[in-house]
């Protein structure tokens, strides 16, 4: 299968972005497919979650275009944007809980900000999200009294408050203990699967990704080093920087010394 | 060579600044929320803003109240006009004293709470989550907090204006043996409400939109990190002081030339 087959729902086209004249992405393209769960990654600072933003409309690519929903982002209208973006969700590293608002208010704000239910069907459909992370028990808590990994639950059951076609989660796992990377490597696939959604997940833990993305791209210095099914990623050139970052290798072509003078002459001062 | 590049660049950094804030401003002045759910959320912010900042504003309107009572009773006393006192007190504290230092105070206590606050939101994510949520974040959290100040700030100086001539009344009819009719009647024969009261509320009002539109745009525009914050903070207080300071000096050069 490529991702080809099927309708998508991102499509980025030669992709350039600029930040501080810093090169982010130099020239990539990425399908996001209908229905599936698409794995986007590489190591710390290849611009994995700017690629998101981008996605959401938040920056503006440098040059090439990046459509979703069949409309190009860039050149929509603030209201047309908004617009999009109610069929849209994301999961922010951190969750970006409003901290001024407990579980239940968090999960009913964008319900409250976008529809004219009733105050009893706000609670039901509150709860039913909660209970869908399996934290409908913490509803009248405040996010400060949470951990890591249930603060980020409450945020995926806010991000699928409305019902969005299509979720991007911001490093989902990092700094997670097992068990919380299990649960929420299971609510990413279990939610993809019962709610028809189309998902996309930037991370870099490897082996959690890979067990549970359909299709994969590898990013690194602004370019896509791989591409493919989890089990097609071919990364037998142990030279390479993809067979680098699936193994964890701590030196490679991602050198463990960053650039500098040599050693010695460092050490004997400026003579 | 380097220097002139400086020089260019601070140039255009600050300028771009400058417009950055212009079109913040018009932002929350011509997109107003709207009045079902953008009222509580201004309410909230007049507690927020004016009434938590109002015992701040009580205790520092009572001593200077007092401070200018004593002080401007010893003077006149020397010219045995120690009766005018009620007029001298009414008259700077209504004139300056009460918009400019309740400005002040209110920049330091509010301003700043508000400058941390929105760029704790940014930093840790909390503004841009809602706007993936297509909620503006200028509609939802800044707009009502410029409203918040823009509100609280002339009412604020009005409590400072009147406690502040209580304590003056304290000092120089309680303490000092001063006739109380003589005190009051004298204020009110020489205070003119439109040039003396009314003016002073407006420039309060100025005060209180750029306290608060210094405060909303260096928390949105903070770096997010904790370095960010505390700059946006002191920067806040920093250039609202300076604001509130000079333009109490072209506001009253308009006032006093009739303008």
């Amino acid at each position: 299968m490529t991702t080809l087959d099927v309708m998508n729902i991102v499509e980025i086209e030669n992709l350039h972005f600029e930040r501080n004249n810093h090169i982010v992405f130099n020239g990539i393209d990425v399908k996001i497919p209908k229905g599936k769960v698409t794995a986007i990654m590489g190591p710390s600072g290849t611009g994995k979650t700017t690629i998101l933003r981008l996605m959401g409309g938040q920056l503006q690519p440098t040059s090439g275009t990046v459509t979703v929903f069949d409309q190009n982002i860039n050149k929509l209208t603030r209201r047309a944007l908004y617009k999009l973006r109610n069929r849209m969700g994301m999961l922010f590293q951190n969750g970006g809980l409003f901290t001024h608002l407990n579980v239940f208010e968090n999960v009913a704000f964008p319900l409250r900000e976008h529809t004219k239910l009733s105050n009893s069907m706000i609670r039901s459909l509150v709860l039913m999200k909660l209970e869908m992370v399996g934290l409908r028990g913490t509803a009248h808590l405040m996010p400060s009294e949470l951990s890591g990994g249930m603060a980020r639950r409450i945020a995926l059951a806010r991000a699928i408050a409305l019902d969005p076609q299509f979720i991007m989660y911001d490093e989902p796992l990092t700094g997670q203990d097992p068990i919380s990377k299990g649960v929420l490597v299971k609510l990413i696939r279990t939610l993809n699967d019962a709610l028809g959604l189309t998902s996309v997940i930037v991370s870099h833990d490897v082996k959690e990704t890979l067990s549970i993305a359909d299709y994969v791209y590898v990013m690194s210095d602004g370019k896509i080093i791989g591409q493919g099914r989890p089990d097609e990623l071919n990364h037998d050139d142990p030279t390479s920087e993809l067979h680098q970052f699936l193994v964890g290798l701590p030196d490679g072509p991602v050198a463990f010394h960053y650039p500098a003078e040599k050693f010695e002459q460092d050490l004997m001062g400026e003579e | 060579m380097s220097a002139i590049q400086t020089l260019g660049r601070w140039g255009i950094e600050t300028t771009r600044g400058y417009g950055k804030a212009g079109v913040l401003l018009f932002r929350v002045l011509f997109h107003f929320p709207n009045i079902k759910k953008g009222f509580p959320l201004v309410i909230q912010q007049v507690y927020a803003e004016g009434v938590l900042s109002l015992l701040i504003i009580a205790v520092s309107s009572l001593f200077i109240g007092m401070v200018v009572g004593l002080q401007g009773y010893h003077t006149l006393v020397k010219f045995g006009a120690a009766q005018q006192l009620g007029t001298l007190v009414a008259l700077s504290v209504t004139r300056e004293l009460g918009p400019v230092v309740a400005a002040l105070l209110f920049a330091g206590r509010a301003g700043s709470a508000v400058a941390a606050e929105i760029g704790l939101m940014k930093a840790t994510e909390q503004l841009s989550s809602m706007e993936m949520m297509a909620v503006d974040p200028i509609r939802r959290v800044i707009s009502p907090r410029l409203w918040g100040g823009f509100i609280s700030m002339p009412l604020l100086t009005i409590i400072f204006n009147v406690i502040a001539i209580y304590g003056a009344y304290l000092v120089g009819v309680k303490w000092l043996g001063l006739d109380a009719g003589a005190f009051w009647s004298n204020m009110q024969a020489s205070v003119d409400f439109h040039s003396d009261v009314l003016n002073g509320i407006i420039k309060s009002v100025v005060f209180g939109l750029v306290v608060t539109w210094i405060a909303v745009f260096q928390g949105y525009e903070a770096a997010p990190t904790s370095a960010g914050i505390a700059s946006a903070t002191t920067r806040t207080v920093v250039y609202s002081s300076l604001a509130i300071l000079g333009l109490d000096f072209v506001l009253t050069t308009m006032m006093i030339g009739d303008w």
